[in-house]
């Protein structure tokens, strides 16, 4: 099954811990979180031992730092939060790695170095920097580079500010490695690298008058191969596919997936619960993920009608849908992902639970992130929650979950089976030692 | 065909038998949850209320320790002793109408 290595966090949580994104970047080599208190911290896998190859790399942290510091807005009143809304990783162009961190207001480009060599030997200056008395300096000499301990530099390259009147949800980088993209709830504005400046508004839902809003946007990404779409959800459980090329302003949608409803259904909750707080291409540009309050649904971009595939995440919570309405914990907002080869997903839940369910074999899992159940190399045990009826000895009762230590980032490597889940201010990396190519 | 209608009534889905309890709780909840309200107050998530001119007043205060001030009294919110936006409670806007207004 898969081995766990956990990063240990303080045991009472200090609200700036809570990690608040998770993002592998295109190679996996690299793991950035963010975090409430406006910090990056990137991790590094190890590269292969070669005396243990079963020992695969385990991830080490690389670099640290403070991309988004609390801001006040004086004219609105707004107190504007540092945390950490989402990373996106560039695609590598040169040695350097380049990634684009956002909060709520403001997006920036940062640049991570190496550098291990320094040069020594100047002729006017002595090694701790002070000027040499120049009668003492008989001949020239070439500085030359020496190694050193390896130094990792981080530098903010580009600010991207005042583009959003609302809080940004989501950034994606465009397959042409040269705009990308920002949404808020009611706009979508896209953006070049290397303007700061200005931005191009794309999408514009905002209504005229503001008491006929009916929906705002949830998420919002760009198709991993076709640099001309997008696709963005909504709170009302759609999707707009949109092509850049049919106009400037892409109000108009060239494809809607909606699945229909069945109006005897209807609760005062359906279109809470309904609400899409992730979506997701698949790598294969082909299908894309949707996560809303209780289930997980894959759709084929060739078919609006409905998803070709719908899991329950954890149905038994429509039970619950009153008590999770007065504890706001309806409007908790949860991630999903594809494995590599898009034959896996999964999806966090509540009590540190998350779920993968296999599209082939429509088998699915339940495990848990937690210190208690998962020491460094033990195998992790699938977990169950039990609805009444009959009670295996590990069941877990449904009233018996706890509601605040909820699964909401998670990430699966573009390659192997190596998945990041965030647990409140942990981070768990568990691996698939038996299976570790994807299949 | 009367026993096939009481059935119906006592099958109710979970989904609806969670609303009948909400609106059972919260008699004055609108109509309809996904609507403007609702989509407005989350528009409005992080608003919090100072005076900007206090707050820099008292920043200013703290710099310069000459300045002759009046023993802190704990109680008392006003000049020097405006909270800084750090300090103030989080404002959460409630969507469910408080229990006393109902």
């Amino acid at each position: 099954m898969a081995i766990s290595r956990g990063l240990a966090g303080r045991t009472v949580p200090e609200a700036a811990d809570i990690i608040s994104t998770v993002e592998f970047n295109h190679t996996g080599e690299l793991l950035a979180t963010g975090d409430k208190g406006g910090r990056v911290v990137i991790f590094q896998r190890e590269p292969e031992s070669k005396n243990a190859p079963h020992s695969q790399g385990e991830y080490d942290v690389y670099s640290t730092f403070q991309s988004h510091e609390p801001e006040f807005d004086y004219l609105k009143s707004l107190e504007i939060e540092e945390k950490i809304n989402k990373i996106k990783w560039l695609p590598q162009q040169n040695a350097a790695h380049s990634l684009l961190s956002t909060n709520d207001k403001t997006i920036k480009l940062w640049k991570i170095t190496e550098r291990d060599k320094r040069p020594e030997g100047y002729n006017l200056k002595d090694e701790e920097g002070k000027l040499k008395d120049l009668s003492t300096v008989t001949s020239l000499q070439v500085p030359v580079l020496k190694p050193m301990d390896l130094m990792v530099e981080v530098s903010p390259r580009r600010v991207f500010a005042n583009g959003h009147t609302y809080h940004i949800n989501s950034i994606s980088v465009n397959s042409d490695c040269e705009t990308y993209m920002s949404a808020d709830d009611l706009r979508i504005n896209l953006w070049h690298l290397a303007i700061t400046d200005r931005s191009f508004n794309i999408v514009d839902i905002k209504p005229a008058n503001m008491e006929d809003l009916t929906e705002v946007i949830t998420a919002s990404e760009f198709h991993p191969h076709h640099c001309n779409l997008f696709v963005y959800s909504s709170s009302k459980g759609s999707l707009r596919l949109c092509d850049m090329r049919a106009a400037a302003l892409c109000d108009k949608h060239s494809k809607l997936f909606e699945e229909p409803e069945d109006p005897s259904n209807r609760s005062f909750f359906s279109e809470i619960i309904s609400s899409v707080s992730d979506v997701k291409f698949s790598h294969s540009g082909r299908y894309m993920l949707t996560r809303d309050y209780l289930t997980v649904k894959v759709w084929d971009l060739n078919m609006e009608a409905r998803p070709i595939e719908t899991y329950q995440v954890h149905d038994y919570l429509r039970s619950k849908l009153c008590s999770l309405y007065e504890n706001d914990c309806i409007f908790d907002k949860f991630e999903c992902a594809w494995n590599g080869s898009d034959s896996v997903i999964m999806t966090g839940a509540y009590n540190n639970f998350f779920r993968m369910f296999d599209r082939n074999t429509k088998r699915d899992v339940t495990l848990e992130a937690s210190r208690e159940s998962s020491k460094p190399r033990a195998v992790l045990k699938p977990r169950r929650v039990c609805v009444g009826g009959k009670r295996r000895r590990d069941d877990i009762s449904v009233d018996s979950l706890d509601f605040t230590k909820k699964i909401l980032h998670t990430a699966w490597h573009p390659a192997e089976n190596i998945i990041a889940i965030a647990a409140t201010n942990n981070l768990y990396i568990f691996q698939d030692k038996v299976n570790s190519e994807m299949h | 065909m009367l026993h096939y209608l009481e059935m119906e009534d006592k099958v109710t889905s979970p989904e609806k038998a969670e609303e009948a309890k909400l609106k059972a709780r919260y008699p004055h909840l609108g109509q309809k949850p996904g609507g403007s309200d609702f989509l407005r107050k989350r528009l409005q998530k992080g608003q919090k209320y100072f005076d900007s001119g206090d707050y820099n007043m008292a920043k200013a205060k703290m710099k310069n320790k000459q300045l002759p001030t009046a023993a802190p009294d704990k109680t008392e919110v006003t000049g020097d002793h405006i909270p800084t936006p750090q300090d103030l409670p989080q404002r959460k806007p409630s969507l469910v109408a408080s229990k006393l207004a109902g």
